[in-house]
């Protein structure tokens, strides 16, 4: 594999840069490995590459039922943060958030992780003493959060609404200055490429239709393509993971639904961080190519398609208005919706299942872009030694029946209510 | 989906359903505890036709069962959840 540098693309001026070769083989899958991973996304590729990397297990395949980057690795609005409250949340996100500081470096693949600032807005007093108690709980975990003034946002995001007219009039902000955005796309062809150069498979076009059991065990999973033998099956497949789990007889404390973006055309630099808000669901950021980037609620009902609801959309498009109100001179360029794995509590489930050999690792809501170095990391130290992380331990598949939820809304065990 | 038929009210605009959870979610009073958990917090999830109830929260408010297709959102009857069909 050629090494990305300024040296090679040097060398390649005098051949005309014919030495660059495709970024991941295209491999038949073979008749048996030691890991195979269900689902090519972010967060498998990612746990392929430092299963790799760090445990130096290579016999590992990934198998993608479309193409890579085809998923909700490519279907995000590229946040990254780890502004959590509860303890077990900002640990793992917090972990994730530093392999984002050298992902770039990590991976010989520029991610264009760009810490410009995650900023929640208050819109209310209520608002700011929430605010001010999540900062608080972020601070003592080591976790860099500001409290900014309304004068420092007006600084900061002057084309927000700041009259006193404004449907949603700002008081304040709280804001995580490490937190930003990254290029979801160079994620999952980094990672890809890392995985597939230390010699991971990595076999596209290829749907798992089957598990493999010999008693309560996975011996391998059956595929479009085959059967491959599995010492250990691990699903990586987000809004699909309960459709795979089914395969071996499981019942996930999750329902599949639509999430929806959105982005405008391009335009100059109007907003600087990415901003959210307390009260509101809504997530503005603006990429590098100018275009303003919109998220908003799920679907909040049950849905296998890839795409979504009008209103939802509108809704979301109604609150960017009210918060920018110059965005309304904008087109909107594309929308796209992806399947998210809503859990019960909004955390994830990474861990061990009832079935020996199979492992999962879903449940991340609309939350699963930020996680993706984390997850990989944690996932692949769980399966290279064969227990949980003591980070994702509290993550574990039966939380729900021992009573300990991880529910950072505090909104009650509904997929539907998050 | 565009269009719920209420069995009250007609067809009207899916925005003013709300969804609530699938029927098989249900937990009866007298359930063992390993099935009321079972039944609260897991789902088949199928990637294909299932039972869920819904309610017309911004219409009549009544409550409805919806055999539905997860994939294409067609929908194959809705009926009135009452004293006959309970879920």
């Amino acid at each position: 594999m050629t090494k990305y540098s300024a040296l090679s693309l040097l060398r390649g001026a005098f051949n005309g840069q014919s030495h660059w070769q495709p970024a991941w083989r295209d491999p038949e899958p073979k008749p048996s490995y030691d890991v195979v991973i269900i689902g090519g996304g972010g967060h498998g590729l990612a746990t392929a590459f430092y299963l790799a990397k760090v445990h130096g297990i290579t016999n590992v395949a990934v198998i993608e039922k479309g193409y890579i980057g085809g998923g909700n690795v490519g279907r995000n609005t590229t946040i990254v943060r780890s502004n959590y409250r509860l303890e077990p949340l900002s640990r793992f996100y917090e972990f994730s958030l530093k392999l984002w500081e050298g992902l770039s470096d990590d991976l010989n693949y520029n991610v264009m992780f760009s810490p410009r600032g995650a900023l929640t807005l208050g819109h209310s007093d209520a608002d700011m003493i929430r605010l001010a108690e999540k900062g608080d709980a972020m601070a003592v975990q080591g976790i860099d959060a500001e409290l900014l003034t309304r004068d420092q946002v007006m600084k900061l995001e002057p084309c927000l609404d700041f009259s006193r007219q404004a449907r949603f009039p700002i008081e304040g902000a709280m804001i995580q200055w490490r937190g930003g955005t990254a290029r979801h796309d160079a994620v999952a062809w980094g990672f890809a490429r890392g995985a597939d150069s230390r010699g991971v498979d990595i076999i596209q076009k290829c749907e798992v239709t089957g598990m493999v059991m010999d008693g309560n065990r996975v011996v391998g999973v059956e595929t479009t393509r085959g059967r491959i033998n599995a010492g250990t099956v691990a699903i990586c497949a987000a809004g699909h993971s309960g459709h795979v789990a089914a395969m071996a007889g499981l019942k996930l404390p999750v329902e599949s639904q639509t999430l929806q973006a959105m982005v405008t055309e391009g335009v100059k630099p109007m907003v600087n961080t990415v901003v959210m808000t307390q009260s509101l669901h809504c997530y503005i950021s603006q990429s590098d190519k100018g275009g303003i980037v919109f998220g908003g609620d799920p679907d909040n009902w049950p849905s296998y398609a890839q795409r979504g609801q009008p209103v939802t959309m509108e809704l979301a498009v109604q609150q960017g208005l009210a918060l920018i109100p110059a965005l309304s001179r904008l087109r909107m360029l594309r929308c796209w919706a992806g399947v998210t794995d809503m859990s019960f509590d909004g955390s994830p489930i990474i861990g061990t299942t009832p079935v020996d050999g199979l492992w999962i690792n879903g449940g991340w809501c609309y939350g699963g872009f930020k996680a993706t170095p984390g997850s990989g990391y944690l996932f692949a130290h769980s399966l290279a030694h064969g227990r949980p992380h003591e980070i994702v331990e509290p993550f574990s598949l039966d939380r729900f029946e021992r009573g300990s939820p991880v529910d950072e809304n505090g909104t009650g065990p509904f997929p539907n209510h998050r | 989906m565009k269009l719920i038929p209420c069995p009250h009210c007609g067809n009207r605009a899916q925005a003013e359903f709300v969804y609530e959870r699938t029927a098989d979610s249900v937990v009866p009073l007298d359930a063992a505890p390993e099935v009321a958990v079972a039944a609260l917090f897991t789902r088949a999830n199928l990637r294909g036709v299932e039972e869920e109830i819904w309610r017309h929260t911004y219409g009549c408010g009544s409550w409805m069962l919806i055999r539905r297709d997860r994939v294409s959102h067609a929908i194959e009857w809705v009926k009135p959840i009452g004293p006959k069909v309970l879920p």
